[in-house]
């Protein structure tokens, strides 16, 4: 036999944004910690060992922040000019930083003078990194050369002078020393392998190109530039993959989530986007005060970085769940409890029989299974309820209504019950989802209690609110109407305009078939 | 089909079984239901039906078993006989023929040469409870003329009946009194509630009736819900009663259970209700039975109750109230909004059954398939509710979507809407809700089409509705990288001049949308919605509306209320033809170019078969039923016929199903009465009787064939006869059976082989008295159960032939038997 079925709640679909895995997983952090550095922050960089110290580079300065100070750790500090795109070794104890004066500098994180200094570039150097073997840095310079540079004899090994414009951006390959990519303002994007002395790919991307990331995997590259986020697939030569336009202002970082299913740019829109990267949609967005620069995200995700035009360093920490189990929890009933005669195997001759599985039900829907009718109209109107769910309170209300016995269920109630219920209505009534059930809720209480109207000043005036409400809605529904009628005239005059042409064409060829006759 | 008759009406399953009480079997193996003009024995294990007795010629209205003997049944019928059946083999023993019309049947186990009919003579509602001597006589037809009456003025319903305390007294109801009859002192005493004299607002009518099978008290429902409790009711004066009230309405049926501890109670609550010695406290439900319990029965061995309910089910309730098996024909109590329907999936007709469920019916095995829930809600069994009705479904795309439409009017202006899509699920091989659109119109919906073509990529849906608007859903992708998601949005509404939208169907390829706006049918192109055409008759609103299929697929047929029959040719764009007659159900066969069309007259509806290429009927059959027809259907053959005969080319390939305004399925048959008998019965009985293990067939055929070869051995003096291999019961049997119940190879290697070999004197005398002895033990085992009934009763069929077999024994073979009786045999028992 058919157990009881609960009511049916009426679910309405959410508005706004959509709660997935991703906006829990990307929400999950707290409110960020603002530092205020000299000038626009250009590149944040995290180390990739513990403790995952950052860099920041902002105006002449290098900063390094622990993970959860909010002062600098220390500080590089001897640059002429602008310094740019300062970037740790892979096992964190280097740091190599650009200059506007073309200087690129090499720094020993416990030392504060540089290491070794390359001179070479004429103009400014704006992107700089590590080859993946550890001993050569790529920088990419505004007087259009790609140089590559030994650091234990401080030489330059290579030059590439293929560019035709600023080289704005850099990425070298993790897996292959050889490999590396720089990213240009003359739209291109090209792929250097230091075996050959050439570019071996070059993609175009269409804009000056800002940035760009190559996958762990060496496979993919994401350019950015314009408004425009670029995936090439590098395995088949260049080919471009997916191309994303989701910002509304220049793309100016891109930083791969620690999983690496997750990219995320950063705009002047002063938005950060996450996109899955395996369907390249958008699948969550964070807002800023001001133009993004840079972004960077620590291991597993821990902080989110973002650096600002406006000198503003906004640090994101994740929310620890050590918190939720510092709550002294209630004492429950030992596990063996839970276990108790489930453990039991089954001998050969026993025939298993399962208890039927308890069916949960909700409170009213237990009260309505026992015809306890005023009860469950009672729970539902519960401030919670009300407030949190109305649709519940409708459902309810709609059922009892349907089980004929909403009358019964109204009746007899206090001053204090009744005003309740007539809150609700005051608070819900004028909803369109929700007027059929309650206008005819609201027509039984007035039928109900018309004999002892007057005896209460609390419940009287709320009858005269839900009667302005009421005559708020009829004058409102009115204004529709004849917005509605307006806008009805103006349609049928554009459909008239149009079908009296036709038969004016109509008449036209007539008048022509009647010629040739003539004729 | 060499020869063809006439094309007959038939009634095709979907007969009540709730008419009477259902009746169990001694041992509760089976239960017995009159359906029609035939009982059903079912069995209360699986639910599925073992036998259908028939042989009355018009209803049966009463069963019972026959108390000197449980192995047998009898039946009575308006057809003026009572027939008595041994159930287990399905056989009719005798007919005793009345000649009257008989209501009710009730049999005493003390008054073994009688029985209790209920008979109406004179007045139509009036009732006379009699006794019939049945006369002992070897012959298949006896005349039983010998009746002598019990009571008079008794209700109809045998429910208002009932014989107590092993039949010292009989007890009856009728309005507001209970008479008692006395069998011994031959007195009626009368009993008249106290408060029927202000017959105002009296609502305390006797309705049902139940004795105490040990003591003298007799329980009465009430028509207020209330249970009376009568003892002492020997004396009118002394008498006493006490009350017993939980039903709300009216008591349908009481039962007291076998030791008459518990009396079992139902009404229209669908709750049975177990009270424990006669105590208002001590009390046990068993709720949500689905629908109205009607009847009540008790197996005689105290194990199971059953309900029988209004809803066409019998639940069989184990003794702890716990329901253990539902046997449910089709649903009918209901009116029909949806009409018929065939699921392309199962074939199976669909249509409304229980209150908010759509039913799929078994047009082959006359069962009910399953049951879908479409409204979801509980059901609250109220005589002046309101309830949500379904009220339109459609199949679309070969069975993968179904679509619902339900809806509640409570007032002129509240009107609750609610449109469901139902997207069939393979793996749990049922409909799961896709999407629900509330208020999918602004008012009633009127007609709900899916566009079935072949080559459309994307699934459509049509609603039109009496607001003006016909309304065009799709099937959109709105999956997401999280979730797959698909679901069906509004694409297009169209209107013509705020005219109510009456009736849409798309054409065959799906290529045109049809829509009649009352007296307008309108022609849409269904790529871009553009309107093509307008047909217009002045001839009354549209009331149904078809395209034409296969080489007719040009011509738009429609029905007008006034009765016009008009068809449009859609290449010239004008009215091919158009006929009067006032057509209630046009039908369009969806394996050919055949429409079929029932009309209404005063007299009777009559049938059209014809094509819209031609204006003249392929087959016309008069006066097919007499009330009105609402609903109709063809129903593909799973294999088709060949009939040459013009009359009869319309049902080659499909079926056409109807359904009548008093919901009673009707078809339409080429074969006699005779050949309509299911063969397989009288196969499935001698499987029954023994444990059917492999081991039996090989053996039991064995033996009979060796009994065949005995008697030609006798004829024929010894001739050496080769068996065909074909002809070896044995082999064939092996090949028969499948092969997951089979022994293991070497287990049936030995006998296959033995099978094989000519058989010799010396080996069947070893083996014939072994099986002979299995149905010697077997015959006494009955026979001891039976009370020496075998030696009355000699002239059934299959005792005559195993008394040949026992005769036939030579001395030598008996001692052989003897022998043989001592060994154990239990071994069969459990197999």
């Amino acid at each position: 036999m058919a157990g009881y079925k609960p009511v049916a709640i009426q679910t309405y679909p959410v508005l706004g944004e959509k709660i997935t895995q991703d906006t829990l997983y990307w929400n999950n952090y707290k409110t960020p910690v603002q530092i205020k550095e000299f000038g626009a922050v250009s590149k944040v960089d995290f180390s990739s060992q513990p403790p995952y110290n950052y860099a920041v580079t902002a105006s002449s300065r290098i900063h390094i922040y622990g993970r959860y100070s909010q002062e600098p750790i220390k500080t590089f500090s001897r640059f002429k000019d602008t310094a740019y795109c300062a970037t740790f070794r892979q096992d964190g104890r280097l740091l190599v930083a650009g200059s506007e004066d073309g200087g690129v500098q090499l720094f020993d994180i416990s030392g504060r003078a540089p290491l070794r200094q390359f001179e070479g570039h004429t103009k400014a150097v704006h992107s700089v990194d590590f080859t993946a073997d550890k001993y050569h840095v790529v920088s990419g310079a505004d007087d259009y050369t790609v140089k590559l540079w030994d650091i234990p004899n401080s030489k330059e090994i290579l030059t590439f002078k293929e560019h035709s414009d600023y080289v704005r951006c850099g990425c070298a390959s993790k897996l292959n020393p050889d490999l590396f990519v720089t990213g240009s303002y003359d739209h291109t994007v090209k792929m250097f392998d230091a075996r050959t002395n050439q570019s071996v790919i070059s993609v175009e991307h269409g804009q000056p190109v800002e940035s760009v990331l190559l996958f762990p995997s060496g496979g993919l590259l994401v350019s950015a530039g314009g408004r425009y986020v670029k995936v090439w697939d590098m395995l088949k030569g260049g080919q471009l993959l997916v191309s994303l336009k989701n910002h509304h202002k220049t793309v100016t970082c891109l930083c791969l989530s620690s999983s690496g299913q997750r990219l995320l740019s950063g705009s002047l829109d002063r938005k950060v986007k996450v996109y899955s990267t395996t369907s390249y949609k958008v699948v969550h967005s964070f807002d800023y005060t001001a133009s993004i620069l840079s972004l960077a995200l620590a291991h597993e995700d821990e902080t989110i970085v973002v650096g600002m035009t406006n000198g503003i360093l906004s640090v994101k920490h994740r929310k620890s769940e050590a918190k939720k189990d510092s709550v002294p929890r209630r004492r429950r009933p030992a596990y063996r409890t839970f276990i108790k005669g489930k453990n039991y195997m089954k001998q050969q001759d026993d025939i298993l029989i399962n208890r039927p599985l308890k069916k949960h039900l909700e409170l009213y829907d237990r009260d309505l299974k026992n015809f306890r009718i005023s009860k469950a109209l009672d729970r539902v109107l519960e401030p919670t309820c009300t407030i949190k769910t109305p649709e519940v309170t409708v459902s309810i209300i709609k059922e009892l209504n349907r089980r004929g016995v909403l009358a019964n269920a109204l009746a007899g109630r206090d001053e204090k019950e009744i005003s309740r219920v007539l809150n609700f209505l005051i608070r819900n009534l004028s909803q369109p989802r929700f007027a059929p059930v309650l206008i005819n809720a609201a027509e039984i209480i007035i039928d109900i209690y018309l004999p002892v109207i007057g005896q209460s000043p609390v419940v009287d005036k709320k009858f005269l609110v839900l009667q302005g409400l009421v005559e708020k809605e009829i004058d409102y529904q009115r204004e529709l109407l004849e917005t509605l009628g307006m806008m009805d005239m103006l349609f049928a005059t554009m459909t008239r305009k149009e079908s009296t042409s036709v038969l004016q064409h109509n008449t036209s060829d007539g008048f022509l078939e009647n010629n040739k006759i003539e004729s | 089909m060499v020869e063809e008759e006439g094309i007959r009406v038939v009634r095709c399953g979907g007969s009540e079984l709730n008419f009477r009480r259902a009746v169990f079997s001694a041992d509760s193996k089976y239960i017995f239901c009159v359906s029609g003009d035939f009982i059903k024995v079912y069995s209360t294990a699986t639910e599925e039906c073992v036998h259908i007795l028939q042989g009355h010629r018009n209803l049966v209205t009463g069963i019972q078993l026959n108390p000197s003997n449980h192995l047998q049944l009898y039946s009575c019928s308006a057809d003026g006989t009572i027939k008595l059946w041994d159930y287990i083999d399905g056989i009719l023993i005798k007919t005793f023929r009345v000649g009257c019309e008989l209501h009710a049947l009730f049999t005493l186990s003390c008054a073994e040469d009688s029985v209790f009919v209920m008979i109406n003579k004179g007045k139509p509602d009036v009732f006379q409870l009699a006794s019939v001597k049945l006369p002992k006589s070897s012959s298949q037809e006896i005349e039983a003329k010998e009746l002598s009456f019990v009571l008079d003025y008794v209700n109809q319903s045998p429910k208002c009946i009932a014989f107590g305390n092993e039949g010292e007294y009989v007890a009856a109801v009728r309005d507001f009194y209970l008479s008692v009859y006395f069998f011994k002192k031959k007195t009626t005493t009368r009993f008249t509630l106290s408060s029927s004299r202000n017959k105002k607002h009296a609502r305390n009518n006797f309705t049902c009736v139940a004795c105490h099978p040990k003591e003298d008290c007799i329980a009465t429902g009430h028509k207020d819900g209330k249970i009376r409790l009568w003892r002492n009711f020997d004396d009118e004066k002394k008498y006493t009663y006490t009350c017993l009230h939980w039903h709300h309405d009216l008591v349908m049926d009481l039962a007291f259970s076998v030791t008459g501890s518990s009396l079992l109670s139902g009404g229209r609550e669908s709750v049975l209700v177990e009270w424990r010695e006669a105590a208002e406290k001590n009390k046990e439900f068993l709720p949500r039975l689905g629908a109205t319990i009607e009847h009540i029965s008790v197996s005689p061995a105290g194990d199971l109750f059953c309900t029988s309910h209004s809803d066409n089910k019998i639940t069989i309730i184990h003794r702890n109230l716990e329901a253990s098996a539902v046997i449910q024909g089709l649903v009918k109590d209901r009116s029909i909004f949806t009409g018929l329907m065939i699921d392309p999936r199962t074939k199976a007709l669909v249509l409304n059954g229980k209150p908010g469920h759509l039913q799929f019916y078994s047009l082959q095995s006359d069962k009910q398939l399953y049951n879908l829930d479409i409204i979801q809600q509980e059901y609250i069994n109220d005589s002046g509710l309101i309830q949500i009705e379904l009220t339109k479904a459609a199949f679309g795309c070969y069975g993968n979507w179904l679509a619902t439409v339900e809806q509640r009017q409570e007032k002129e202006t509240e009107l609750e809407l609610q449109m469901k899509i139902w997207m069939y699920n393979k793996k749990t091989q049922g409909f799961v809700l896709n999407t629900k659109v509330n208020m999918p119109h602004e008012d009633h919906i009127t007609a709900l089409c899916f566009c079935n073509a072949e080559k459309s990529e994307s699934s459509t849906l049509v609603t039109a509705s009496k607001d003006g608007h016909f309304k065009v859903w799709i099937l959109t992708d709105d999956s997401d990288i999280y979730k797959k998601a698909v679901g069906w949005t509004c694409d297009f509404v169209g209107s013509y001049h705020k005219y109510q939208a009456t009736n849409c169907c798309f054409s065959e390829d799906g290529s045109l949308l049809a829509v009649s706006f009352e007296e307008i049918v309108t022609i849409w192109d269904s790529e871009t919605w553009e309107l093509k055409c307008t047909f217009c008759q002045r001839a009354g609103k549209i009331r149904h509306l078809c395209f034409g299929r296969l080489t007719c697929s040009k011509y738009l047929l429609g029905v007008t209320e006034n009765g016009i029959l008009c068809c449009w040719n859609l290449l010239s764009c004008a009215l091919e033809w158009s006929t009067k007659l006032n057509v209630r159900v046009m039908e369009p066969d969806p394996n050919s170019e055949n429409i079929a069309a029932i009309t209404q007259s005063s007299v009777g509806s009559d049938l059209f078969v014809f094509k819209p290429s031609e204006p003249r009927p392929l087959y016309i059959q008069k006066n097919i039923c007499r009330e009105e027809v609402l609903w109709g259907v063809f129903v593909p053959r799973d294999v088709p016929e060949s009939f040459t005969s013009e009359a009869h080319q319309w049902l080659n390939r499909s079926q056409f199903y109807f359904l009548t305004k008093s919901q009673s399925l009707l078809t339409f048959s080429t074969q006699s009465p005779e050949e309509k008998l299911t063969p397989t019965s009288k196969q499935l009985l001698a499987e029954e009787s023994l444990p059917t293990t492999p081991f039996y067939f090989l053996l039991g055929k064995h033996r009979q064939q060796q009994q065949n070869d005995k008697l030609n051995e006798a004829l024929e003096n010894e001739l050496v006869q080769l068996p065909l291999t074909e002809n070896i019961p044995a082999i064939s049997e092996l090949l028969r059976t499948p092969a997951h119940v089979l022994p293991s190879a070497s287990f049936l290697c030995s006998m296959f082989v033995n099978s094989l070999l000519l058989s010799t004197e010396t080996k069947s005398a070893e083996e014939n008295p072994d099986d002979v002895d299995m149905e010697e033990e077997k015959e006494s085992d009955d026979s001891d159960e039976e009370n020496n009934f075998t030696e009355k009763i000699q002239d059934t069929n299959n005792t005559d032939l195993e008394e040949d077999i026992i005769h036939q024994l030579s001395k030598s073979e008996e001692k052989e038997l003897k022998k043989f009786r001592k060994v154990d045999y239990s071994w069969i028992a459990a197999l």
